[in-house]
């Protein structure tokens, strides 16, 4: 791989550094990383699907008994400080995270399939208009354009929604551009054109699926991407009310207690973490495949 | 980014001969256009602001009493009216527009409606600390993607999946979470550092970390790419033949190809240092623009919400700019249009 290496690094004896390459390799056969992404991915869809299958308990059942409790074999992630059970609030708390990441890329990629293909299609002038804008939304970063629509139109998960979306699609747009016009530009197009296919009928049959397909994998990483803005907004104190057990929710619920009950931050942060990691990790492996199979 | 192809465009067509006269009416006109394009996207972003302050749903004058107030009733037309006057409600849109974008030019962002202050005195009072901690995340994500890079890349598989492995994860990292890991370790558990409001430099260190770790990761990872396809290049065998030392050839003519990619993504660094600023304010209790953004934003203080929008926007465009005028400066290839 590596053609201009220094021959020997200081400290690594030859024969040591063979076995840290054979143990390297039987570990990357495995995939650790891919099957775990996977595993993960399919524990965080069951819990938004049905939460009830990986918890009897109710995530809003109060025990003052138990308040502010630190992970135990009885409470694996701890309570709050109403006594509620952290895991039962993380895993009934998935479906609505999800719905917000959900609808954020969903509507984050119809805006940028709309204004990616207007402008990929369409002739110099279009093209350069909303350039302009996508330009002019770039100077706005995600996140401070999503405080002024919260600020605007109050904070609701709607609002999360759309101030996600928004925020994100100008960076999406420009992919779609680039994929438009890479396709438009290509032989099969052209081909198409000079066998006197029409115009509607090449971007319907042509254009359209192949420069959609490489956006499979821009949607997966986007999910998580989005997952983590719409969150960070609820961080701040300005997503779904705090009864609501989202992730987001929990962070800003938990963000007071912090000196005294570290989990209550921690816990809901790294299940974010870790649902944004599967799911690039395994968006970026449907990459590999997907540039692979073109090249064949 | 536009910017790197329209210079470009317009320094591709001097002539190698006569250089250096046309070479410097090439520059001023790219600097010219530039300034234009610059001022364009800020006028922009300024009319992208004032329409979505000025669909809010609902009267503007019944939300800023019920602020005031505290209540969410109906408001009637003799207690509306004193407000709509005050803020100038009544004018046309078209009128307000003028308002405000004549206000931006000679830097009035409009008056709080929850504090009744002018946002510029409200924004100048808070702005330091903010500053401060932006600058050295940034300094601080540079030095972090620059040491990761130069250690490991092409270094042997597993340095530089170690390396890139770290850089793909900081990237990830939403910030608030960081900000609490690092609290809860660092200055909760290990007391190290103040938990909240440390003012002095003690204090800066774990934000600064906040904000520069995912950063770096992100610098690191368009760093790295660049620098493992400038490692193949000729001119770096060149030098290795001459007896350069790995760690030279590394420092003194990789790196200076490896780090344009990031350079140019300078500007938007800050910009979202600026908004990454905010969450980790609030993490650690620093005082700000964070904490007055967030109370803003809740208490529904349009004007103050997006004059800072406005200000960070501002810093965006002219961070770009610099970034644009300097690249002929670290890429003489640019410069003299014999690429």
């Amino acid at each position: 791989m590596s053609t201009v290496q220094p021959a020997l690094s200081p400290g690594g004896l030859p024969g040591s550094r063979a076995v840290a390459a054979v143990a390297w390799e039987r570990l990357r056969a495995l995939r650790p990383g891919l099957t775990l992404a996977a595993l993960a991915l399919l524990f965080i869809l069951v819990a938004a699907i049905a939460p009830s299958l990986l918890t009897s308990r109710s995530p809003t059942s109060i025990d003052l008994g138990a308040t502010l409790q630190a992970p135990s074999a009885h409470h694996i992630f701890g309570t709050d400080q109403a006594g509620r059970d952290l895991y039962a609030r993380v895993i009934h708390g998935t479906r609505q995270s999800l719905l917000i990441g959900l609808g954020a890329t969903a509507l984050s990629m119809s805006v940028a399939i709309s204004l990616g293909f207007l402008a990929g299609l369409s002739g110099r002038f279009v093209d350069g208009a909303i350039n302009r804008l996508l330009e002019v939304v770039f100077a706005f970063p995600v996140l401070l354009l999503a405080l002024l629509f919260v600020t605007v139109f109050g904070a609701s998960a709607t609002t999360q929604i759309v101030a996600v979306g928004i925020g994100t699609a100008p960076g999406y747009a420009r992919m779609v551009r680039g994929q438009v016009l890479a396709v438009r530009g290509s032989g099969y197009v052209e081909a198409a054109s000079a066998l006197g296919h029409s115009y509607p009928r090449i971007i319907r049959r042509h254009i359209f699926p192949n420069a959609m397909r490489p956006l499979v994998v821009v949607v997966t990483l986007g999910l998580g991407q989005s997952i983590v803005w719409a969150s960070s907004l609820a961080f701040l104190g300005l997503g779904v009310a705090p009864p609501a057990p989202e992730w987001g929710a929990l962070l800003d619920a938990g963000r007071g207690y912090v000196t005294k009950a570290w989990w209550l931050e921690v816990v809901p942060g790294l299940t974010i973490v870790a649902f944004a990691l599967a799911v690039t990790t395994l968006g970026r492996y449907a990459q590999q495949r997907l540039e692979g199979a073109n090249q064949r | 980014m536009t910017g790197t192809v329209d210079i470009r465009v317009s320094t591709a067509d001097a002539v190698p001969s006569r250089a250096s006269r046309r070479s410097v009416t090439g520059t001023a006109r790219r600097i010219l256009f530039r300034l234009a394009n610059a001022v364009g996207v800020l006028w922009a972003a300024a009319t992208v602001t004032f329409f979505i302050q000025a669909v809010l749903p609902g009267d503007r004058a019944t939300l800023i009493l019920n602020q005031e107030t505290g209540r969410a009733v109906k408001r009637t037309a003799a207690e509306v009216a004193p407000i709509n006057r005050r803020f100038g409600f009544d004018d046309s849109l078209f009128a307000q527009y003028l308002h405000y974008i004549g206000g931006l030019t000679h830097g009035d962002l409009g008056t709080s409606y929850q504090l009744k202050q002018p946002v510029t005195t409200l924004i100048a009072d808070q702005v330091g600390p903010t500053l401060l901690l932006t600058v050295t995340a940034l300094v601080l994500a540079w030095a972090i993607a620059l040491v990761l890079t130069i250690a490991t890349a092409k270094r042997g598989r597993i340095r530089s999946a170690l390396g890139s492995g770290f850089e793909v994860v900081a990237a990830g990292l939403p910030q608030y979470w960081l900000g609490v890991i690092l609290l809860v370790v660092f200055a909760i558990n290990l007391g190290w550092f103040p938990v909240e409001g440390g003012t002095g430099l003690s204090g800066l260190v774990l934000p600064a970390l906040t904000l520069a770790i995912p950063l770096a990761g992100f610098l690191g990872q368009v760093t790295r790419d660049e620098f493992e396809k400038v490692l193949d290049q000729p001119f770096i065998t060149s030098a290795r033949a001459r007896g350069m030392s790995d760690l030279d050839v590394r420092t003194k003519h990789a790196l200076r190809h490896a780090v344009l990619p990031a350079i140019t993504l300078s500007g938007w660094a800050l910009g979202a240092l600026f908004s990454g600023a905010v969450v980790a304010e609030l993490v650690f209790a620093r005082p700000g623009l964070g904490q007055v953004l967030v109370g803003a934003a809740s208490a529904r203080d349009i004007p103050l919400v997006s004059g800072v929008v406005m200000l960070v926007a501002g810093v965006y465009v002219v961070a770009n700019l610099l970034v644009d005028l300097a690249y002929g400066i670290v890429d003489p290839r640019l410069k003299d249009g014999a690429s």
